[in-house]
């Protein structure tokens, strides 16, 4: 029997690759939130930022398919455990269980999907730039100038992206699980790799919270920020104007002194 | 006093139980929950009914044979101790209290709130033993212990086997027996040549009786009644994990040494 295989089909190696995966997440998100926080310094600052990543597409690809492997492997092992987990015991209980345990450790898989969902809706908003779930319009279109070079205007993206009501609440709602999510599971982490002892489970459970409530934080005042007009309004007022100045065709200027030839 | 009970009555595995209620009679507040079992049992007799199946053996904390879960805990509703430790003066009069068999596919129901927990036997007979020469009995303190490990030992090697864990654990695992059985042995200089051998062996059978994993939710070490730590599941994690890497040990040929 090869180690992949040993991994697989026993209950603890499936929650080491839970943890380990959970812990490459978790790495994934500490750096995505120092990229993001760059929203509020100068546009050109985060713009840059993204332009770099752009121009480095090994690098991103890689990283890109290294994440989407663990986000994969965390998610079959969640479900595959889950299965033996309900079929464990056929037949429950008809008083009220789970003596002991936190709301957050009873509810990671529910917590977990939410996280999925949001995962996928954040990657269609800002990653692959569907039209039609932002409530805005096409963000392919935003265009800014850096170094003499057009690149995509990742700022205004940001800010237009998030000054919808509803895409605000439905970001703050999947930060509040992720905190539920990571609360747990940082410090679940590890106790399933065996990293626990009387006198480490105290600071491991104190890493987690602070972590989980660093993320918390951190993501968090984003979208708020932006939501309250104090982030980026003003620019995007600009940036509005330019683009409706862009796809009127032929632009209104233009179209006003035409008018009046015609006349 | 007097107490309303809501009990799981079962014929037998393949009859489907249902909740019957019986009001108690008279009650001392002294009495064990189990002799409060006794005398509805003996009301149920009188009355020519079938009385009440259930575990039970010392009625002292220390065989592991009682379960019972009272009102959604396993061994009632204080800590750190049996079902046959739970006295009535926990309860007030007029209670309504609902009494449950421990629940998970690797325990099959027997009878009424009797579970089938062979499976405990099966996994230590996997590898929950050390391997030595039998014999006169060691002079004391001839292999040096450290006294940490040795406290460390003995606080696993306090587990019943009751499986109060799996009957607590939302996914019914069986991981804090399990690391208790493997660490109790593991800590030991006389365990060390077995040691990860022994935990994919035990952790295996887990695995093969039905049990399920472990989510960290901590019910079990809340409802055990030897208040075992769920830091020897995190040992345990550790020594399968390098039985995972170490694999299997190379086949021998031939004879053994000679």
């Amino acid at each position: 029997m090869n180690i992949v295989d040993r991994i697989w089909n026993s209950s603890l190696g499936k929650k080491y690759l839970m943890a380990l995966t959970g812990g490459a997440l978790f790495v994934f998100l500490i750096g995505h939130l120092v990229g993001n926080l760059q929203v509020f310094g100068p546009p050109d600052l985060i713009n840059g930022y993204a332009h770099f990543l752009k121009s480095k597409p090994g690098l991103l690809w890689g990283a890109r398919l290294g994440l989407l492997a663990c986000v994969a492997l965390h998610i079959a092992s969640a479900v595959t455990l889950a299965q033996l987990n309900a079929a464990a015991r056929p037949q429950p209980y008809a008083t009220k269980g789970a003596y002991g345990a936190s709301k957050a450790s009873q509810y990671m898989l529910p917590t977990g999907v939410v996280i999925a969902a949001f995962v996928v809706y954040h990657l269609a908003h800002f990653t692959v730039l569907l039209p039609g779930v932002n409530g805005v319009g096409d963000f392919t279109k935003l265009k800014t100038v850096l170094h003499g070079e057009e690149i995509p205007d990742v700022y205004a993206m940001m800010v237009l992206g998030l000054q919808v009501p509803w895409v605000c609440v439905f970001y703050l709602i999947a930060q509040a699980l992720l905190f539920t999510h990571l609360g747990h599971g940082l410090a679940a982490m590890f106790q399933s790799l065996g990293f626990r002892d009387h006198v480490w489970w105290p600071r491991i459970q104190c890493f987690a919270k602070a972590a989980s409530i660093a993320l918390l934080i951190g993501y968090s005042i984003i979208p708020v920020a932006i939501c309250l007009r104090v982030v980026g309004s003003d620019y995007v007022e600009r940036k509005k104007y330019d683009l409706k100045a862009a796809n009127s065709q032929p632009a209104p200027a233009l179209v006003a002194v035409q008018g009046k030839e015609a006349k | 006093m007097k107490v309303t009970l809501k009990v799981w009555r079962q014929k037998n595995r393949n009859t489907p139980g249902s909740f019957k209620t019986y009001e108690s009679p008279e009650l001392n507040e002294n009495m064990s929950f189990l002799e409060m079992l006794d005398v509805v049992n003996e009301a149920l007799a009188n009355r020519g009914e079938e009385p009440i199946a259930f575990d039970h053996d010392c009625r002292e904390g220390i065989c592991g044979t009682c379960s019972l879960v009272i009102d959604g805990k396993p061994h009632g509703p204080h800590k750190g101790i049996a079902t046959c430790q739970t006295y009535m003066r926990s309860f007030k009069d007029g209670d309504e209290i609902v009494v449950e068999p421990f629940r998970a596919k690797a325990f099959p129901l027997i009878k009424d709130l009797v579970c089938d927990r062979k499976a405990f036997d099966r996994i230590q007979h996997a590898g929950g033993f050390i391997t030595v020469r039998t014999g006169a009995a060691p002079d004391a303190n001839s292999i040096p212990v450290p006294k940490e490990n040795a406290d460390l030992a003995m606080d696993a090697a306090q587990c019943i086997g009751c499986g109060a864990c799996v009957a607590a654990c939302k996914n019914a695992s069986a991981m804090l027996f399990v690391s208790a059985k493997i660490s109790h042995l593991g800590l030991m200089p006389q365990g060390q040549p077995e040691r990860y051998k022994r935990a994919k062996a035990m952790v295996d059978q887990m695995d093969a009786e039905g049990f399920g994993a472990c989510t960290v939710t901590g019910s079990c070490e809340a409802v055990c009644p030897k208040e075992i730590s769920l830091d020897f599941i995190a040992r345990m994690n550790r020594d399968y994990g390098v039985a995972l890497l170490k694999g299997d040990p190379k086949a021998i040929k031939g004879g053994g040494a000679g």
